[in-house]
């Protein structure tokens, strides 16, 4: 029978073009190759369309490139929830509504109560309403799975009432009050000049990638030697390793190039009794905090999806939610959990957003749960249960972002980008569709 | 199959029963799915629930197998009242069940289903898919030699390999009670063979199996007692060896109780 296997696939080989062979010996998803076609695509577009009509190219820059990946960041986090949500059949409609309260409860936390307990600019304020933004998300969450899986109401239902009560509680938590500026080190996590690691630590960042992506590498090909498991060609290996080095290295260059500003180079010299030399301080960004964050939830929830029982009943319960019930699985306590790890997830992402605008304000987070959904639809999530994947959804985001942003580049008015989103968003799914009839 | 016959006089009944469902009662509705049902079992004994469709046997079992609440009556597990209300506590009784549907994850493999709700772990806690595989292996070689297809979605196998993972999961996990709900209804005839060799195996080890199945000359081939049920009653249970395979099928049709047969609440009284 393996002997059969063989020569079924060096038939195979024959026919198969150098394409199709090289996919099958790197096992990459055809599916990412495509969301990446999509978003080169997307990025080459903006730049040429404003180079031909505004006659300069903003798209491709080091300054647009580091200021989507900050914006993404909030969206790819909430995304990486919402894949757990959508698999187990479910929806979110709240994420955007829930991120505006969340913003709010710790915006009146570090601005109005921790400095009277605590006193201005300790350094506590911003860790302890971190903690508060993570847990009141969590509870609300959980709050939401509760209502689903125990009371039986559908999560379109309850998502859809959390959207309007969040919402209004995010008026309602400060009256309509803007809440700035925020405890001076939250503001950090949203990113800005001085909320990145430079470029020296964007260089040791990008050498830890790197010997991460050979870890697995050479981990994984352990492991399949070991149980006799069939190994992906040497040069496959080489190319998978070299591909993804290289998209590291030209992701700390491009985070690199883009430089302080003059005014904010000045200020900080004149902070720190440096004087500036004739040529002026060349002071690199680098990779944004808020980057950091969401690049560190998305290996989470990658290995929670992939490595731990929890991760393992999702896909059972998106499968068929009666063989899981029936296998002993405590589908509505799983429920529970998923959504209050939806609410945490969405509590970081308020972090992010009140600490890059500096400020909390009750529509923080308006039309998000939109963007969610469709990062994780267009990553790959089917709503029929049961499929989806971080990265995808991570890299979603980020086709969302860079279609919302360069919109805004070129010059496209809002009525114009919510319907292209609007339209994107069909397209997916309906590409989707083609694409999970022909593969499988 | 003169040892099969020797298996059926080899029946202790005199201890106390391992499952014993009493009098259970259950509605969907205004549907009587089971009325007032008893049946038991003892250790190596193989009792084959019969009848005709919607007759209430697969709500029967999943009563005791915790997929359903009873309205009434009681379950007693060797002498004790159980608790039974959600399939982990049938689980903890050592009650396994393969369910008429098979009960998969369709979107993951063959391994997932087999140890699902049961993974093995490494010592950090993370799962141990390389060891379930290995596992998976070992079992379906015993049960179905021809079982390849060890990576993909079970959604991608036929209905025989699919009622494989199923059985080999209700069997891995060191079952004192078994429930098989049409175990062989997608299997060729080798496999039916092999899963027939099996329960044979398994009455050995002292398990006790309830088998499901339409095939009355499979369940008089396996099975040492009958219990039939007609319209969610019992109509009455039998030693195979005091009924014809006839008078079992008048229990089943006409519901008309033969004189080597017990009678329950279910049988005619013309
Ligand atoms: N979940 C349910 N909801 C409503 N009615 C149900 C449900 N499950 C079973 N029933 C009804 O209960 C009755 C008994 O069904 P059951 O599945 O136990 O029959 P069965 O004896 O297993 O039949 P078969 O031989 O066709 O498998 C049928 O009338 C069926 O329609
Ligand atoms: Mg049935």
């Amino acid at each position: 029978m393996s002997d059969n296997t063989l020569t079924t696939q060096s038939g195979a080989d024959q026919k198969e073009g150098p394409i199709v062979r090289f996919l099958r010996a790197t096992e990459v998803d055809t599916r990412m190759l495509g969301m990446v076609g999509a978003l080169l695509l997307i990025w080459i577009g903006f730049h040429l369309y404003g180079q031909i009509f505004n006659g300069f190219g903003a798209f491709l820059t080091s300054r647009n490139l580091w200021n989507l990946s900050v914006q993404t960041s909030s969206i790819a986090v909430m995304a990486t929830g919402m894949v757990l949500i959508i698999v187990t059949r479910h929806i979110d409609l709240s994420a955007g509504s829930l991120l505006g309260v969340t913003a709010m409860v710790m915006g009146v936390v570090q601005v109005w109560v921790l400095p009277e307990m605590l006193g201005l600019n300790n350094p506590m304020i911003w860790i302890i309403t971190v903690l508060v933004g993570i847990s009141f998300g969590a509870a609300i969450g959980a709050l939401h799975g509760f209502l689903i899986a125990y009371m039986g109401i559908p999560a379109f239902i309850v998502t859809l009432g959390g959207l309007l009560i969040w919402r209004g509680s995010a008026w309602w938590v400060a009256r309509g009050e803007t809440i700035a500026p925020v405890d001076s080190t939250f503001a950090l996590l949203g990113g800005g000049p001085f909320g990145t690691i430079g470029a020296t630590g964007s260089w040791i960042v990008g050498a830890l990638a790197i010997v991460g992506i050979a870890a697995l590498l050479l981990m994984g090909r352990r492991q399949r030697v070991r149980f006799g498991f069939p190994l992906r060609p040497v040069w496959a290996e080489w190319t998978l390793g070299l591909v993804g080095s290289g998209l590291i290295v030209a992701s700390v260059l491009v985070m690199n190039s883009y430089l302080w500003p003059k005014g904010v180079v000045r200020r900080y010299a004149e902070a720190n009794n440096i004087t500036v030399p004739e040529g002026g301080l060349e002071i690199s960004h680098g990779f944004a905090i808020p980057v950091l964050i969401a690049i560190t939830v998305g290996i989470f929830m990658t290995f929670l999806v992939t490595r731990t029982r929890f991760g393992r009943y999702v896909f059972a319960i998106g499968g068929n939610p009666e063989a899981a019930e029936l296998a002993g699985i405590n589908t509505k306590r799983m429920t529970l959990m998923i959504f209050s790890l939806m609410g945490g997830l969405v509590g970081i992402s308020a972090v992010i957003a009140s600490a890059r605008l500096n400020a909390a304000t009750n529509s923080l987070g308006q039309l998000d749960e939109l963007y969610v959904i469709a990062a994780a639809v267009i990553g790959g999530t089917s709503f029929a249960g049961g499929i989806g994947t971080i990265y995808g959804a991570m890299l979603g985001a980020l086709v969302m972002q860079s279609l919302q942003s360069g919109m805004v580049l070129v010059g496209f008015d809002s009525a114009v980008q919510q319907m292209v989103v609007g339209g994107v968003l069909i397209f997916a799914v309906w590409l989707d569709t083609i694409y999970r009839r022909n593969s499988v | 199959m003169t040892d099969t016959a020797t298996q059926v006089d080899a029946i202790d009944r005199s201890g106390t029963p391992l499952i014993e469902m009493k009098d259970i009662s259950i509605a969907f509705g205004g549907i009587k799915a089971v009325d007032h049902a008893s049946v038991d079992l003892y250790p190596g004994e193989v009792v084959g629930l019969l009848g005709h469709n919607g007759a209430g046997k697969s709500t029967l079992i999943k009563i005791l197998s915790g997929a359903y609440g009873r309205d009434t009556g009681q379950i007693f597990v060797r002498g004790e009242e159980a608790t039974i209300t959600n399939p982990r506590h049938a689980k903890d009784y050592g009650i396994e069940t393969i369910y008429q549907t098979l009960a998969l994850a369709d979107n993951v493999d063959a391994a997932a289903n087999l140890f699902l709700g049961r993974e093995l772990l490494t010592r950090w806690g993370t799962l141990d898919d390389a060891a379930m595989e290995d596992e998976t292996r070992r079992v379906m070689g015993r049960l179905n030699p021809n079982f390849k297809k060890f990576k993909e979605p079970v959604k991608l196998l036929s209905g025989g390999q699919r009622q494989s993972v199923a059985i080999a999961r209700a069997i891995h996990f060191n079952a004192r009670i078994l429930i098989m709900d049409e175990p062989t209804a997608a299997l060729g005839p080798q496999e039916t063979e092999q899963v027939g060799q099996l329960i044979k195996q398994l009455k050995k080890d002292g398990i006790g199996i309830f088998l499901i199945s339409h095939d009355i000359h499979d369940v008089f081939d396996l099975a040492d007692r009958v219990s039939v049920m007609k319209n969610g009653q019992v109509v009455g249970s039998a030693s195979t060896k005091d009924v014809t395979k006839d008078e079992v099928l008048g229990m089943i049709i006409l519901g008309k109780c033969p004189p080597g047969a017990t009678p329950g609440p279910g049988a005619s009284t013309d």
